[in-house]
């Protein structure tokens, strides 16, 4: 099961830049969550702050607490650990190109010194059908790379991979980006099956992606949270100026 | 700055305004052709019809375009949708003029009866509801819109005062029965289109402040302020 996030004056920099000020949000368990707003905004860097990515990046810093469940994320736990709580998924589907589409979905348990092959391949099937691609490589998985796989095959294999290590949570960094809207399509309804088990953070440029898929949405603007509410209230009566500034096309 | 978006928008809202120009006139023309027994206004309003349900096909479909080409947010889409609901509810305030000019040739055709009915009356309250909620429209202002539905209840009271009046009419003169008959079918007209001018309130209202107020209910949360000048 997915389990809440608590964000508390987050602030996050690079190097003296400060690209979030005090961002303030609490993500519901078990439910998808949209983060919107121009490039640049920070809505990026937000969720590399969640699953601590962003500190991977030379002279970035952030300051504030997360709490994913009852773990806080910026003290007394390890990176590591805590990546293996949150999955991730990017813009970019990254497959590994010399690895079978078996072996991508088995990486990371392997990487957590998982051998038992038994298990393994239960894992990996119960992944493959999470992402919904099951179906599509049952036959070919051992003999063809994930590389091979199209755009939107490897975006779910990405998913697949990042559901084998059984995270409480999924962030998904504008992950329909680069497909095409059958892919896409495909993607939005996996999202909508995932949050049953996950909790799901979402980046996307696409605000109709937004208003199809989470149940919540924060709009981010020059790393500021403007406004944080249930998704539907964002997308027809928004509070904020200058969220329904964005929202209608008016900037941004 | 979505310029051709806009341009569409601002195209919606004139050919709306155009189309509430039409169905008001329709309404005083077939008031005035009460008051004159005048066939003449009563053929004029038989024949704007077309002309009101052109127009009602042309802002549906600029409307319909809108929504599937531009994908409208926030105020942008509750102005379109307030539009296609005001677009259908216009339409009907011309179909009220049309019966209510019908009735007038009947009456026209009768002897002249003197009706216990203030029908003049009813019309120039009810004009001025549909003119107000279109101004209220133009001018992107929920505060003359609300001002709109609290006019109703009158109008409400007129035709329920004619209806009793004229019942009795036909039961104490009988020969008058079918023009009390005309002249009640008219209030009731008057009435619906009242209630159409309603509806266009509450759609302004729910354009400008995203509220709900339909059927007295009250929106569960208090309506805000509108975040953009809709003006």
């Amino acid at each position: 099961m997915g389990v809440g996030i608590q964000v508390d004056k987050l602030s996050a920099w690079f190097g003296k830049t400060q690209a979030l000020y005090d961002i303030n949000m609490t993500v519901q368990a078990n439910h998808a969550t949209a983060v919107i707003g121009p490039s640049g905004c920070g809505k990026s860097t937000f969720v590399r702050c969640l699953n601590r990515m962003h500190e991977t990046i030379p002279d970035a810093r952030a300051t504030g607490r997360v709490r994913i469940g009852e773990v806080d994320v910026y003290n007394g736990t390890s990176a590591t650990h805590i990546r293996r709580r949150i999955g991730m998924v990017f813009q970019k589907p990254n497959p590994f190109p010399t690895m079978s589409i078996y072996g991508n979905v088995a990486a990371g348990l392997k990487l957590n010194g998982f051998h038992d092959r038994k298990r393994l391949d239960e894992i990996v099937e119960r992944s493959l059908l999470a992402s919904a691609l099951w179906e599509e490589v049952k036959d070919v998985m051992h003999k063809k790379s994930g590389a091979s796989l199209s755009g939107g095959q490897q975006q779910r294999l990405c998913i697949a991979r990042a559901l084998a290590v059984q995270p409480e949570v999924l962030l998904m960094d504008e992950p329909c980006s680069a497909l095409d809207p059958i892919s896409t399509g495909k993607i939005e309804e996996l999202i909508f099956q995932l949050k049953e088990r996950f909790t799901i953070v979402i980046v996307t440029h696409n605000m109709q992606q937004a208003s199809r898929v989470a149940e919540f949405t924060g709009f981010f603007l020059l790393g500021k949270l403007i406004e944080f509410d249930k998704t539907e209230k964002i997308f027809t009566t928004p509070s904020d100026k200058r969220t329904e500034d964005y929202i209608t096309g008016r900037f941004g | 700055m979505r310029t051709r978006f806009q341009q569409g928008l601002d195209d919606l809202r004139a050919r709306l305004l155009r189309m509430g120009g039409m169905a008001e006139q329709a309404i005083d023309r077939a008031c005035q052709a009460y008051v004159d027994r005048d066939l003449g206004r009563c053929h004029m309003v038989l024949e704007g019809e077309s002309q009101i349900n052109a127009a009602e096909r042309d802002i549906d479909e600029l409307a319909f375009d809108l929504l599937a080409m531009q994908q409208p947010m926030a105020v942008d889409l509750r102005f379109i949708l307030a539009v296609t609901k005001i677009n259908s509810d216009l339409e009907r305030v011309g179909d009220q003029a049309v019966n209510i000019a019908e009735r007038v040739m009947d009456m026209v055709e009768l002897p002249k009866a003197d009706l216990p009915v203030d029908i003049p009356r009813m019309a120039t309250a009810v004009s001025a509801m549909v003119r107000r909620a279109l101004e209220s429209f133009i001018e992107g202002k929920a505060e003359l819109a609300q001002a709109v539905l609290e006019m109703d209840n009158v109008v409400d009271r007129m035709r329920d005062e004619a209806f009793i009046m004229l019942v009795r009419t036909m039961n104490e003169h009988p020969e008058m029965t079918r023009q009390a008959l005309d002249a009640l079918l008219i209030a009731r007209n008057l009435e619906r289109v009242a209630d159409h001018a309603t509806n266009i309130a509450e759609d302004v209202i729910f354009w400008v402040r995203g509220a709900d107020v339909r059927h007295n209910v009250q929106p569960e949360e208090p309506a805000q302020q509108p975040v953009t000048d809709v003006r």
